[in-house]
């Protein structure tokens, strides 16, 4: 071996750590792990490159806390100082706007990516399920953390996104006001919201997020089942330090990418909202709610005596919690065979957020 | 012992005060009502519209009634005797001819210590003013068919013309004016327009007041005059027009184009502007283009028509360059950038624009420079601030591009790391 | 594992080093430097700007009006002949055009429509339909400071 003077001094704190705590278990869980290499690999990036963004949003809003002011009166203004008088305030407040954008893509390639690879089937099902979860706080983040600036955009998106939580049967008033913090969208609400965006999501993601990655360390990477048939031919990297490069290289392309669109296309900052105004034209939520509030439109108020858009939340409810448990029966997964309803479903998924999506776009809106 | 004694009396004092009061009314009021208010409510119908108006009337609530203006005797009345009630003898004068019906009014409102009782400041020329009037003088020589004072202020039921639903209220005078001078069948035998209203309505001052509420704006009387109602003559619309137009009228009175328009008989403003139907004025009308109001009078070539096209060519550089730098200024500021300085600049320039439309009306082409340069000194500042701060945007980009260097420095040193990482530790196959 | 000490591959690997920890630590500059320039308090402190300081101590004659900058809108200042100072919004209540001191009326004008304001803001005379936004005054020092109501 070569002489590094580094490694050596690594290798004494090490040692002092190892004499008091036992850290071969850490030890094992990094050196362990090994990650299959098939024509699918580049999709184990993404897990990576999503918890890449979201440490950035950490960072990133701790800085924006340092300024920002939660009150009708103030948001705009502080987000406006932040952008125009804090040195640097405008990229700091354009990477955490388009990092929280590229976060929530990230997450929701890395979710088809398993759904397609099967890697929910036993025994990660609750890596599946804590995945999902992650995901939908991803889009309560973004909800939450839209209307911040206080601007007229996000104000008038607010409105409307929470208008729709009416509808849900029984509870639908409540839920209304408790998002609101009374009956219409004011300053209750954007202080409401900030305590979610800040305190309340961060906490609860912060802990599934810990398990999801101990979960993954512990179990290793998920081998397609139409590799696992022909185990002899795959080959294999170490995750340390073959893979975790490969995903540091991942990561500050990523940072590449994420500094180029923050400073090329700095997030605007559009006109303050005013609560009394009439709404302005093409009020649009954030891109990845479009395809749920086109469908909410496409669907016609009365279908035989029920309530149109209340059977479209309750719909998207439903197919939320069937994506949490796609593991529990997906029975034919775990015997290495695909099941092609399920595929269809994924593909026809992506096909329909994608179509809808599309079309709320090229269509001028009114809400 | 002693206060509840006094405590009985008044017991006794104050509901017998009481009793008098729910069973007998005052005097004075059984004076001014009895009579000729219970007969004519039990007749009814037309007869009984007087009265009934009467509890609106301002007259009524200072405590006047029929008899200050019918005379007559009420009291008289009170047993039934009409005849004596009503004998001309006390005064009565039933229902007042229309010749007569200022000099009924004036009796009291020309009357200054008789007013006084009532509101200290109140004026009382009404009467003198209305005799100088068009409807007055008219009335004079026997035309019963033009205004009297109950045809503006109504006859029972008149409001203070302060209050809202009076039909004086400024906001109500159009209408009130507009009752016989919008009535062409009515106006036939007088030989003048009766699109006042209409015009008046689509006008710049009409629009303020009928579709913007604003108060401020001029109605009929404001220009016309209200007891001594007449069109102003031609010489001095500059000093109706001043009242608010101040600038602009007092540099018109100095501008060459005062004595010219005098001596043509040109009625000052109004020959540019209209007048019931004045529209916001644009900049088309002036300079040498198809609206310009100066090539009326100035042939191309004349020295007056060079000054039409130099106002104009200032005026529209001004303009123009208030523009480009808004939207510059916007583009920046949506962006997020710092422009509130170039903003409150802007706000100037925009005030110079105005001022130099109003110096316009000196015609004087160095006034007006030295107006549009001032503006545009602001505007080429905002302009500059505006550039500024899209160079900064763009700085921002090179400062990017830096760093996307350095980031790629680093992956490609990452990425040959790999490779040799791969090298040392190389990749397993299954089984192996 | 013998080319692993072969000088070639040593040089090679001086470079790869070089390459990767000159693109970390550059990187890791280009990060930091933007992070503590946050940090750093900026110039301005606050956020919204509640106040201004509209001029400075004897700037002003009496009887005499300054319009100052209150954020991107213009305000007026007034030192009265009694020697007090007022301040208010400058858009006139009419249609928004600037206002202005007149030390022949003693009380503010607009220019516009012949519209005037007395010293407390009120409208008095012509086609303004309301009062001009009044805002508070404060002496500190040197300092003639404006504010906005609470």
């Amino acid at each position: 071996m070569k002489k590094e003077i580094p490694a050596e001094s690594t290798g004494r704190v090490l040692t002092w750590l190892q004499d008091r705590y036992d850290l071969s278990a850490i030890e094992y869980l990094i050196k362990k792990k090994e990650v299959p290499i098939h024509r699918h690999s580049l999709w184990y990036y993404f897990g990576g490159i999503t918890l890449f963004f979201f440490i950035i949003q950490v960072f990133t809003g701790i800085m924006l806390l340092l300024y920002y002011r939660p009150t009708a009166e103030a948001a705009f203004e502080s987000v406006q100082f932040i952008m125009t008088e804090v040195h640097f305030g405008w990229l700091i407040r354009s990477i955490h706007s388009w990092s929280a954008n590229l976060m929530v893509a990230a997450a929701f390639i890395h979710l088809f990516s398993v759904f397609f690879m099967q890697s929910y089937r036993k025994p990660r099902e609750l890596t599946w399920v804590t995945g999902v979860v992650l995901l939908l706080l991803s889009l309560g983040f973004g909800f939450s953390g839209y209307l911040l600036p206080w601007n007229e955009l996000a104000f008038f998106a607010t409105k409307v996104g929470t208008e729709i939580v009416a509808v849900v049967p029984f509870i639908g008033e409540f839920l209304l006001k408790f998002l609101r913090g009374g009956e219409d969208v004011t300053g209750a609400t954007l202080t409401r919201f900030f305590g979610f965006h800040v305190a309340v999501l961060p906490m609860i993601t912060t802990l599934i997020l810990v398990f999801h990655l101990w979960a993954v360390q512990k179990q290793g990477m998920s081998v397609p089942p139409q590799f696992e048939n022909k185990k002899t031919s795959l080959k294999s990297m170490k995750f340390f330090p073959n893979f975790l490069l490969r995903d540091v290289l991942g990561w500050i392309i990523a940072l590449g990418v994420l500094a180029a669109v923050a400073a090329i296309f700095p997030w605007e900052l559009g006109v303050k909202a005013d609560p009394f105004a009439p709404a302005p034209a093409g009020i649009q939520p954030e891109w990845y709610f479009v395809f749920m509030f086109q469908t909410l439109k496409f669907i016609p108020a009365k279908v035989l005596i029920f309530d149109g858009e209340m059977l479209g939340v309750l719909g998207f409810g439903i197919i939320g919690v069937l994506l949490v448990l796609v593991p529990f029966f997906d029975k034919k997964a775990v015997l290495g065979e695909t099941s092609k309803l399920l595929r269809a479903f994924g593909i026809i998924a992506i096909v329909y957020i994608l179509v809808m999506s599309i079309i709320s776009y090229a269509v001028p809106q009114t809400f | 012992m002693k206060s509840k004694k006094i405590f009985l009396i008044n017991l006794f004092v104050l509901s017998g005060g009481w009793f008098c009061f729910l069973f007998s009314q005052s005097p004075e009021q059984a004076d001014n009502v009895n009579s000729c208010v219970s007969c004519h409510l039990e007749m009814g119908d037309e007869l009984a519209v007087p009265v009934t108006g009467m509890e609106q009337d301002v007259h009524d609530r200072l405590g006047l009634s029929c008899v200050s203006c019918h005379g007559g005797d009420p009291k008289a009345g009170l047993d039934g005797d009409l005849e004596a009630a009503m004998d001309p003898a006390k005064g009565y004068i039933g229902i007042p001819e229309r010749s007569a019906i200022p000099q009924l009014c004036a009796k009291c409102h020309s009357e200054p210590n008789y007013m006084r009782q009532f509101n200290p400041r109140v004026s009382t020329d009404q009467f003198a003013r209305y005799k100088t009037s068009v409807h007055g003088q008219r009335l004079q020589r026997g035309d019963t068919k033009v205004a009297t004072c109950i045809d503006c202020h109504g006859v029972h039921g008149i409001r203070n013309a302060k209050d809202a639903r009076s039909s004086v209220y400024p906001p109500n005078i159009v209408k009130t004016c507009g009752k016989c001078h919008a009535d062409s069948e009515y106006m036939k035998d007088y030989g003048v327009a009766t699109d006042q209203v209409e015009l008046y309505s689509t006008s710049v001052h009409g629009k303020a007041l009928l579709e913007k509420g604003d108060q401020g704006a001029p109605v009929c009387n404001d220009c016309h005059g209200n007891h001594g109602a007449s069109p102003p003559g031609a010489p001095s619309v500059a000093f109706v027009c001043g009242q608010c137009h101040l600038n602009n009228s007092e540099l018109f009175i100095k501008s060459p184009h005062k004595m010219a328009f005098d001596d043509m008989d040109l009625p000052e403003c109004e020959a540019c502007h209209g007048n019931h139907a004045i529209e916001h004025p644009t900049d088309e009308m002036i300079g040498a283009g198809e609206q310009s109001m100066c090539i009326d009078c100035h042939e191309d070539g004349s020295k007056g028509f060079e000054t039409a096209v130099t106002i104009r060519r200032e005026i529209d550089s001004l303009k123009g360059k208030i523009h480009f730098a808004d939207s510059l200024v916007s583009v920046a500021e949506r962006a997020g950038m710092q422009v509130s300085e170039a903003k409150f600049q802007l706000n100037d320039a925009d005030d110079a624009l105005i001022k130099s439309r109003t110096i316009i009306h000196s015609l004087s082409v160095d006034q007006i420079k030295e107006s549009t340069g001032e503006g545009i000194k602001l505007t080429d500042a905002a302009t500059k601030a505006g550039w500024e701060a899209l160079d900064e945007l763009q700085f921002r980009r090179k400062g990017l591009a830096i760093s996307i260097i350095l980031i790629s420095i680093l992956a490609l040193g990452l990425y040959l790391k790999i490779k040799e990482i791969d090298k040392k530790y190389p990749f397993k196959t299954e089984g192996e | 594992m013998t080319s692993e000490n072969n000088p070639q591959t040593i040089s090679r690997r001086k470079v790869v080093n070089f390459i990767l920890g000159g693109g970390l630590l550059s990187t890791v500059g280009s990060i930091l430097i933007p992070i503590i320039n946050f940090i750093i308090p900026p110039k301005v402190e606050e956020a919204t700007q509640h106040s201004v300081v509209a001029c400075k101590m004897g700037e002003l004659q009496l009887n005499a009006g300054k319009v100052f900058r209150f954020g991107s809108k213009p305000g007026i200042l007034v030192r009265t002949q009694a020697d007090k100072y007022v301040a208010f919004s400058a858009i006139c209540t009419h249609l928004d055009c600037t206002v202005q001191y007149r030390n022949d009326f003693k009380h503010i004008w607009c220019a516009c429509h012949n519209g005037h304001f007395d010293l407390t803001g009120k409208n008095i005379a012509g086609p303004p339909p309301r009062p001009l936004e009044s805002f508070k005054v404060d002496i500190r020092g040197e300092d003639i400071v404006v504010s906005r109501g609470v």
